[in-house]
């Protein structure tokens, strides 16, 4: 008995129940997205919710393992963890199997693994370990390269699988790395205006976007025209500006598969291709815009149910949310994300070990950057990238892997007072 | 509490990453606001509509032939539809009543749609009638969940040419599951040019959203439109058939097994080309395609059967042509090079008996004539030629020749299913004789087109046009040109073959065949007025009386038509395949017959029952 109540001792309750409610309400969802006859059950395991059913129970079991494990565990064998992983990640790309024209995928029987998701624990397992053991508040280029090193090998991996959206989730890692003094404040602002350009090169003409740069330019020069050194850096400036601006414009007209630049070009212009990318936005504004204030109510929602929007359990799961909760249960579900985040932020903030610290945010990172894409992508606000909504979309590998990191934290969390 | 400072170093910077995670989550709900309050683009529920799907199936392209005239075209009919989910509180008596179907029926189809898909449109009846519909437009509006579906049903003006225009139905569900275009219920063409120019044919399908009340109304276009994609119709064919010379051809061969191809010699293009017995397209076209297609099956004349293109026959002594004309290249004869017949080819325990003809020929007169036992020895000499080491190297040499006249291979024109017909190489007698058991004589029958050789009956016409080319053929096809929606024409062009033997021969050999229908096996169906040269050929068939085979053009020194003809089991060359060529070409070239009882006795002429 006491053992058991070891386990649960100190665990951050806030957390688990609004696990819980977030996995609960994704398994209500699935099985309306899914649901094709009105007489099946939901717990009827040849269809989707059936297993999604399965994996939650998993998801469970592997919760409370992880709990019992010891918590010294965890900064031991990160690296080991780590290395395993990658090794997996070659593996799947000889021996997996394809599916949606990524190869993967992992299958045993019925059910396919993605190691991709476990990929991103044990990147931030090894970033803690190595932001951890680093013991400097100001690191110099060689620290800051590995760790760069240590995110962009599974990344490589991932992409040479064909999973362009998983890949692109590592790149959330910047949060952690900023909060640790790895990426200054002038990077992430040149990361936002990278990405800013990048999607108004997309919209506007390059030479119309070149062309406001040299009128910002020459503004910016009448205004220093004294000062010739800043001068010369402000021209440097709008030099490297206008190459990225060309650069970007080239690269997508040239250089993307023609799915890539469709899904890209569908965010701009909805009306493209109608039958295929667009379409699919299109059917989801639909569907989350006719659920109104209070929704159509619980399965009864009309436009999910054609089978139009695809994916429509994993990754366009918001869209049953939309339309049958209305924008009272949009509201709820944004709510509920922001404060599991912002709680998240605030225990990684309380951790005393730098370990643990980064991990959480690690973890906050990964959730957070699922949570905008999924969404921003289903409210047309991001390209239609493939990532799952966490704890809420079908799918065994994103439940057990954002399984696995939140509570790897709360127990890092429930020891933090051992750990240093 | 206890913090070492370098964690504590950058601690105002968990307010940045609060400060994104929040003004994302603002973003967001101020979207959804926008989305799901205020722009009333997107809200149906308001009024509880819903939206449905119609794809806006687009027209088949029409088929003329070479001349404009209309081959195939559509109709329109109406598939009612239904959406299971949104059946409710109707009055399945009346709707019955209105169908002419059982309350069973009603209920099996209903639960087969619901399997479906509950929410997705399935077909519940295809292809209304008219009156059908008529009564059911009125009463829609009472039959919540069920719509009419707008299609179009292919229609022929005459019942002609039906293997080669073929047959659309619908997609199986290996095609649906492979090709993105296909939905289930689309239709397909599954034979002939509707196969082969499906892409052409088929135009681009659209796709309508309706909005549709409570009561089944249809509440008018979504967003006026916006999203509707419109359907493309299919592009128009030109074939290269010339109508009247098919319809004349299928009366030719009324009541007979067999084939006539007609093809131009300077284009490829093809004439005619007609299989019987045949059947009337009309019959493999809606509602009652499947059940005319089990009995067409089962017809022991086998209608379905498509002779022009499938049928393989041993070219008997039409042949021979191909075979001087290989022992002409190869030198091991020349123009004057006589042999005498005394009436069979003695050799080696084997003979190969002649018909009585007057004295020793030359190459002329051994076609004039269809003289065994030259075509015999010249065979061997070519075969046994010195330098070639081995029997294996002459056969293969002969091979390479006769392969050049697109024989033993598919032409790959334009019309699927083509056979290859057989010419065997070496391997296949070292295989059944042993490498050394096998000699020229062992063969002797390919010297009078007979034994391990099939050839269909359009690759014989492409054999007479070759001729007629002096030397080359171009690929046959049966497209001329594709008009598109925009009124333009583009012209099928095809490929341009040469074979292995020089133009020189082939003058000669066109002189010979020339000679067989002024004076020679070919006579009795000389036409007059027009110059015609061909070669007659009596396939021997060891299950029942012989194919008649010829192959013809005309005229002789600016051939404007190449032609085959077999019929089977109706004896010798000259009697009746002949004939039935001079009529096609008369018919052709003259527009009218003037041999009047030489023609009824081609109609009357009845050899199916042989
Ligand atoms: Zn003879």
């Amino acid at each position: 008995m006491k053992r058991q109540l070891d386990l649960f001792k100190d665990i951050d309750k806030t957390v688990v129940v609004l696990y819980l409610v977030m996995v609960l309400m994704g398994w209500f969802n699935i099985f309306a997205a899914e649901i094709t006859e009105s007489n099946r059950s939901i717990f009827d395991i040849s269809q989707s919710y059936g297993k999604q059913l399965l994996w939650i129970i998993t998801a469970f079991i592997l919760g409370a393992t992880v709990l019992m494990i010891d918590v010294k565990f965890y900064p031991t064998f990160s690296y080991l963890i780590y290395g395993l992983l990658a090794v997996i990640l070659v593996g799947v790309l000889f021996f997996g199997t394809e599916i949606n024209a990524s190869k993967s995928w992992f299958r045993i029987g019925g059910f396919a693994i993605q190691p991709a998701e476990f990929a991103k624990y044990a990147t931030a397992l090894a970033l803690a370990k190595f932001i951890g053991d680093a013991k400097t508040r100001t690191p110099g280029w060689g620290l800051r390269l590995k760790a760069f090193a240590i995110i962009g090998l599974p990344a490589v991996l991932i992409i040479l699988q064909n999973d362009m959206g998983t890949a692109l989730v590592f790149g959330s890692l910047l949060f952690a790395l900023y909060r640790s003094g790895y990426v200054g404040t002038s990077l992430l602002i040149v990361a936002a205006t990278a990405i800013f350009l990048f999607i108004l090169t997309l919209v506007i003409n390059e030479f119309i976007i070149i062309g406001i740069l040299a009128g910002i330019t020459l503004v910016a020069a009448f205004v220093i025209r004294k000062k010739r050194h800043e001068l010369l850096q402000l021209f440097g400036l709008f030099i490297i500006l206008s190459v990225y601006v060309y650069t970007v414009d080239y690269a997508f007209e040239n250089l993307l598969q023609p799915h890539q630049k469709l899904r890209i070009e569908v965010l701009i212009d909805e009306e493209v291709d109608l039958r295929g990318a667009g379409y699919n936005l299109h059917q989801s504004k639909i569907a989350i815009g006719s659920g109104g204030f209070w929704g159509k109510g619980y399965l009864q929602g009309t436009q999910t149910k054609y089978n139009f929007v695809p994916e429509q359990g994993t990754d366009f799961i918001f869209c049953t949310i939309g339309e049958e909760w209305g924008f009272a249960g949009s509201f709820v579900l944004v709510g509920l994300f922001l404060w599991l985040l912002i709680r998240l932020v605030n225990m990684a903030e309380r951790q005393r070990s730098t370990f643990s610290r980064v991990f959480g945010y690690c973890v906050v990172s990964f959730m957070f950057f699922h949570f905008a894409i999924n969404i921003g992508m289903t409210i047309g606000l991001v390209p239609v990238i493939g990532i799952p909504l966490p704890f809420f979309s079908y799918g065994g590998s994103s439940l057990w892997g954002f399984t696995f990191m939140l509570f790897t934290f709360l127990k890092l969390d429930s020891r933090r007072l051992d750990l240093l | 509490m206890l913090s070492p400072a370098n964690t504590n170093y950058y601690v105002k910077r968990k307010n940045v990453i609060i400060g994104i995670i929040l003004l994302t989550g603002l973003l967001f709900l101020l979207r959804l606001f926008h989305l799901q309050m205020m722009d009333h683009t997107y809200k149906l529920s308001a009024s509880n509509n819903v939206l449905r799907y119609i794809t806006d199936y687009p027209a088949r392209g029409l088929v003329y032939d070479r001349n404009g005239e209309l081959l195939v075209y559509n109709e329109a009919h109406y598939d009612l539809m239904v959406i299971p989910h949104q059946v409710r509180d109707i009055d399945t008596t009346e709707f019955c009543m209105l169908l002419g179907i059982d309350r069973d029926i009603f209920e099996t189809r209903l639960q087969r749609a619901r399997r479906h898909s509950p929410f997705r449109a399935s077909l519940f009846e295809r292809q209304i009638s008219k009156d059908t519909y008529a009564g059911f437009q009125e009463k829609l509006f009472r039959f919540q969940g069920f719509f009419v579906q707008p299609r179009t049903l292919r229609s022929y003006p005459q019942p002609i040419a039906a293997h080669t225009l073929g047959y659309v139905g619908e997609v199986g569900p290996e095609v649906v599951a492979n090709d993105p275009y296909y939905r289930s219920g689309d239709y397909i063409g599954i034979s002939g040019l509707e196969r082969s120019y499906e892409e052409v044919l088929r135009g681009q399908k659209g796709m309508r959203i309706r909005m549709v009340d409570v009561l089944n109304r249809d509440a008018g276009p979504y967003m006026q439109g916006r999203y509707d994609t419109l359907s493309v119709p299919g592009d128009d064919l030109f074939l290269t058939l010339d109508h009247a010379l098919q319809i004349y051809g299928e009366q030719l061969m009324q009541n007979k097994r067999g084939s006539i191809v007609a093809i131009e010699p300077a284009s490829g293009e093809i004439l005619a080309l007609v299989t019987a017995p045949s059947y009337d397209p009309n019959l493999l076209v809606g509602r009652v395609r499947g059940e005319n297609y089990r009995e067409l099956q089962n017809t022991p004349t086998k209608p379905l059967f498509n002779r022009a293109l499938m049928a393989q026959y041993p070219p008997g002594s039409v042949f021979k042509i191909v075979n001087t004309l290989i022992a002409l290249q190869e030198g091991v004869i020349n123009l004057n090079t006589t042999y005498s017949c005394p009436g069979a080819y003695f050799s080696g325990g084997i003979s190969v008996r002649c018909r009585s003809h007057p004295g020793p020929v030359d190459m002329l007169r051994s076609i004039q004539y269809s003289c065994n036992t030259y075509s015999c020895i010249t065979f061997r000499n070519t075969i046994d030629k010195p330098g070639f080491g081995s029997i294996q190297q002459g056969l293969s040499n002969w091979r390479n020749h006769v392969r050049s006249f697109g024989l033993g291979q598919v032409f790959g024109s334009d019309l699927p299913f083509e056979l290859s017909g057989l010419v065997v190489s070496p391997d296949y007698y070292d295989r059944v004789y042993g490498s050394r058991g096998w000699r020229s004589l062992t063969i002797i029958s390919l010297a009078i087109g007979q034994g391990e050789l099939g050839t269909t009956p359009m690759q014989l016409a492409n054999l007479a046009a070759t001729v007629a080319n002096r030397g080359h053929y171009h690929t046959p096809h049966m497209v001329k040109a594709i008009r598109n929606q925009n009124d333009t024409l583009a012209g099928v062009e095809s490929q341009r073959n040469q074979t292995t033997v020089d133009p020189r021969h082939f003058e000669a050999m066109a002189e010979a065949m020339h000679l067989v229908v002024r004076e020679g096996t070919g006579a009795f169906s000389r036409i007059p007025g027009i110059e015609m040269a061909g070669k007659t050929g009596t396939v021997q068939n060891p299950h029942g009386e012989n194919h008649s085979v010829f192959v013809a053009f005309a005229p002789a020194h600016d051939p404007k038509i190449a032609i085959s003809v077999i019929v089977e089991n109706a004896g010798y060359g000259s009697t009746w395949a002949a004939p039935i060529a001079s009529l096609m070409v008369e018919k052709y070239l003259n527009g009218s017959i003037e041999r009047h009882w030489f023609e009824q006795r081609i109609l009357e002429a009845n050899f199916l029952n042989r």
